[in-house]
């Protein structure tokens, strides 16, 4: 994985390139550059892998994401989900629209190169200016001057991509993209779940974010339409194990115990999928679910605190397990109710099911009752979905004394396949080709 | 509509306005003399004979005698059929005098003895320094030609459906009316970027109520549209807007002929089309009350796919993919469109209040999915 060369070869990285990752240049700057992208990338992504090991050092986390530094695009696995959680999010479910198989194939690759060129911090195409005054330009624009913000676009496959007399693909449907059931409470809206592809964009920056969705999706137009699209902010967890982890808009630390971006062997055993897994172009990819998870806001603020941290199974201030001191102190989960939050998501509570959780809170102004609409985007990624997301979901669904003050409504699986390796490759070579 | 966009179909039709009017009035006789005097125009029944088919670039008059038996009229054109200048009314044995300001390049001069038709033609050649004329294609002059002809076409045959549309709410007839209002509205949406380059005619015949701008009077097709199917009837007022209305198009029809059309104004013209169905017709907005929004839209698209087939001899030569990717898209469109009404031929479709959300968003993708290559059309045509 290109993130851990890069942590092992942090601090000559750093040291060699002085000031890189502090000042990391504007999109506008880097008009121009050409080629000169992917050694940006290298260079600063040193920073980003800095930010992966400052676990001891909040100072080089912070200087990382202030210099919104790139985040390399090539590698064994995609970018943007294992790397350092970004701050912000543009996730868009898409329907295909295309009935041809190489014109998809040709979007994807039009894709990918679009990709490269934003997570670098370049505008796509010919830029966003300077071009025929009688055309639309190529980059729509609102990017430029803005630095790469760690943006980071990953991309999925939707069970329904592999519908038979599609794209010829029903063969290639991995056993683990399942057709999620409907769980006991869901209130799925069906304009706000599924697709045949999905793109998520993190970044530090809301606009870098928004800005590379509003590019796939014009260059999309005709084989595309986005299907839905969810916005996010204050991401939820962190896969950086620093101290702190961040609140959700019920106020709690929930995903203290989340893998790190770091820990290989974790991720190897939970996350990435392995060639022993069944189908192989999946080899080194992930499957995602993604939900839109409703909070009752304003019943959740009326409820006593002792209830709030019951629900939980943690103190509302720090952020501490039942009877413990600290966050990070290990839950005693017997000491919770048999309903808490936390003990039932507990892998000891579900065999062992680890999930590496990526989500985002969202607040989508109000309802039509004046209800603020807000909650939480829970983006799960899990070497399978039956051995992590379902089990646990069942558990929660059944007992959960959250579910009182949540309701999902909105789910969607994907295919997440494997990193894109080079210039020469593209997003979904290994399945397509 | 949008009154408050000024297209670039507009920003240069004001600027040739301009420019016409002061070559007109600025220049001295001496340039005259520099041509050997006026050049004369002899128009007679069968031939339109001109006394020389070369002459300087600038000022030039036209000394036209009418020798036939038929009320003439004598136009300059442009090699794309744009109106140089012209002269109406010319009853037989009338002299009368035209004048213009011309720039080196070909021009056309015709006599339309009764009035109707193309007219006799004859080819003249204007000389001089070239500085400020493009050099363009005859393809391209050759499709902006047809697509003029097109735009007066559309015009000429609006005239006698708006009129019956007036004369149906004029008599009161309210069911009748309804029928004939959409129809009415086609030839306008058809050639619609080119219709909204006359400012002062757009905001008083297409205009809706949310448009209104202060103080503003609010007349034309959507103000009916309101009295026929919101409040239900026709008062003396509403007989008097159709009357207006006539009389406003009647106007739109005289000057349309005029506009500045060049290749990559069509090809934006074209997107624009495609902008209004975006905007306006996929959200219901345009017909609130009538719900014809489908009619419109089809007449929208019919005007685009006008446009780029026109220019598609030349685009298809500079960006065969995108050319490909165009028919494609149209044709997809079409066939959409087509789900909504009884056959390929009819212009009665599906009032779009009974048009789904879903039926919606598919529309809405189908028109983004032939708009964004569109947009692309002009870098073609400008190559």
């Amino acid at each position: 994985m290109a993130d851990e060369k890069l942590a092992e070869n942090t601090e000559s990285e750093s040291a060699g390139t002085p000031g890189e990752a502090g000042s990391s240049p504007s999109r506008r700057s880097l008009l121009g550059w050409g080629g000169a992208g992917l050694a940006l990338g290298a260079v600063a992504a040193g920073g980003a892998a800095v930010a992966l090991r400052g676990d001891k050092d909040d100072a080089p986390m912070m200087s990382a994401a202030a210099a919104g530094a790139a985040v390399p695009f090539h590698g064994a696995h995609q970018a943007g989900v294992a790397t350092a959680v970004q701050d912000r999010l543009h996730f868009a479910a898409f329907d295909v629209k295309t009935k041809d198989r190489e014109e998809l194939i040709r979007l994807l690759k039009d894709w990918t190169r679009a990709a490269e060129r934003m997570t670098a911090g370049q505008p796509v195409g010919e830029g966003a200016f300077g071009g025929l005054p009688e055309a639309p330009p190529d980059d729509t624009g609102e990017a430029l001057d803005l630095k790469p913000s760690r943006l980071t676009l990953t991309v999925g496959f939707g069970p329904s991509l592999f519908a038979k007399g599609r794209f010829g693909l029903e063969a290639e449907r991995p056993e683990a993209l399942v057709d999620l059931e409907t769980f006991p409470g869901d209130n799925l809206d069906p304009a706000r779940s599924g697709g045949d592809l999905c793109v998520q964009a993190c970044a530090d920056d809301p606009q870098v974010a928004v800005h590379a969705i509003r590019q796939l999706a014009r260059i999309g137009f005709g084989k595309v339409a986005i299907r839905w699209s969810q916005l996010g902010f204050g991401k939820t967890s962190s896969t950086t194990p620093d101290a702190q982890t961040p609140r959700n808009m019920m106020g709690f630390k929930d995903g203290t115990r989340n893998i790190s971006g770091t820990d290989t062997a974790a991720l190897d055993k939970h996350v990435w999928v392995s060639a022993k897994d069944g189908a192989d172009w999946m080899t080194g990819g992930s499957y995602l679910v993604a939900r839109r998870i409703r909070m009752h806001i304003e019943t959740w603020d009326r409820a006593p605190l002792q209830e709030q941290e019951d629900i939980f199974g943690r103190d509302k201030g720090e952020g501490a397990p039942v009877g413990k001191a600290k966050e990070h102190d290990e839950p005693f989960l017997k000491a919770m109710l048999p309903t808490a939050h936390v003990r039932l998501a507990h892998p000891d509570s579900n065999n062992g099911a680890t999930i590496l959780r990526r989500g985002y809170s969202f607040t989508d102004g109000t309802d039509g009752l004046g209800r603020l609409d807000a909650g939480l985007f829970f983006l799960a990624y899990q070497r399978d979905v039956r051995k992590g997301f379902i089990p646990v979901q069942r558990s929660l669904a059944k007992k959960d004394a959250l579910n009182e003050y949540i309701q999902h409504v909105g789910s969607a699986i994907f295919a997440v396949p494997p990193g894109v390796r080079d210039k020469d490759d593209w997003w979904g070579r290994t399945l397509f080709a | 509509m949008r009154p408050a966009r000024l297209s670039v179909v507009t920003a240069v039709a004001t600027l040739a306005a301009l420019t016409a009017v002061t070559g007109c009035a600025e220049k001295a006789d001496s340039k005259d003399k520099a041509n050997g005097g006026p050049i004369r125009v002899t128009a007679k029944d069968d031939a339109c004979e001109v006394s020389t088919k070369e002459f300087k670039a600038g000022h030039v008059e036209l000394a036209i005698e009418n020798k036939g038996s038929k009320v003439t009229e004598v136009y300059l054109f442009f090699p794309d059929g744009r109106i140089v200048a012209e002269r109406e009314n010319i009853g037989p044995g009338l002299k009368q005098k035209l004048t213009a300001e011309v720039k080196p390049g070909e021009y056309e001069i015709a006599c339309k003895p009764g009035m109707k038709g193309d007219g006799i033609r004859q080819k003249v050649t204007v000389t001089g320094d070239s500085k400020a004329v493009a050099k363009r294609s005859p393809e391209l002059d050759a499709a902006v030609a047809a697509y003029r002809t097109y735009v007066q076409q559309q015009a000429d045959e609006t005239m006698p459906k708006a009129t019956a549309f007036a004369a149906a709410v004029e008599k009161g007839d309210i069911e009748a009316a309804k029928k004939l209002y959409a129809d009415s509205r086609l030839g306008w949406e058809r050639t619609e970027p080119v219709a909204e380059s006359f400012g002062d005619i757009d905001p008083k015949v297409d205009v809706r109520e949310d448009g209104l701008e202060q103080g503003q009077k609010w007349t034309g097709w959507h103000r009916l549209e309101k009295a026929l199917w919101q409040d239900k009837k026709i008062g003396a007022e509403e007989k008097a807007l159709a009357e207006q209305l006539v009389t406003d198009l009647t106007d739109w029809q005289k000057r349309v002929g005029t506009a500045e059309i060049t290749p990559t104004s069509m090809a934006n013209g074209a997107k624009e089309l495609l902008d209004e169905v975006a905007t306006g017709k996929v959200t219901g907005e345009e017909e609130a009350y009538s719900h014809t929004d489908l009619i419109d839209f089809k007449g929208n698209v019919e005007g685009a796919q006008k446009a780029y087939e026109l220019l598609k001899p030349v685009a298809s030569k500079n960006d065969p993919a995108l050319t490909k990717e165009l028919d494609t898209q149209f044709a997809a469109l079409n066939t959409l469109l087509d789900k909504y009404r009884k056959d390929k031929t009819s212009y009665e479709f599906t009032s779009y209040e009974k048009v789904g959300k879903d039926q919606r968003k598919e529309l809405s993708d189908a028109v983004n999915a032939l708009a964004e290559p569109l947009s692309k059309l002009a870098a073609a045509v400008a190559k």
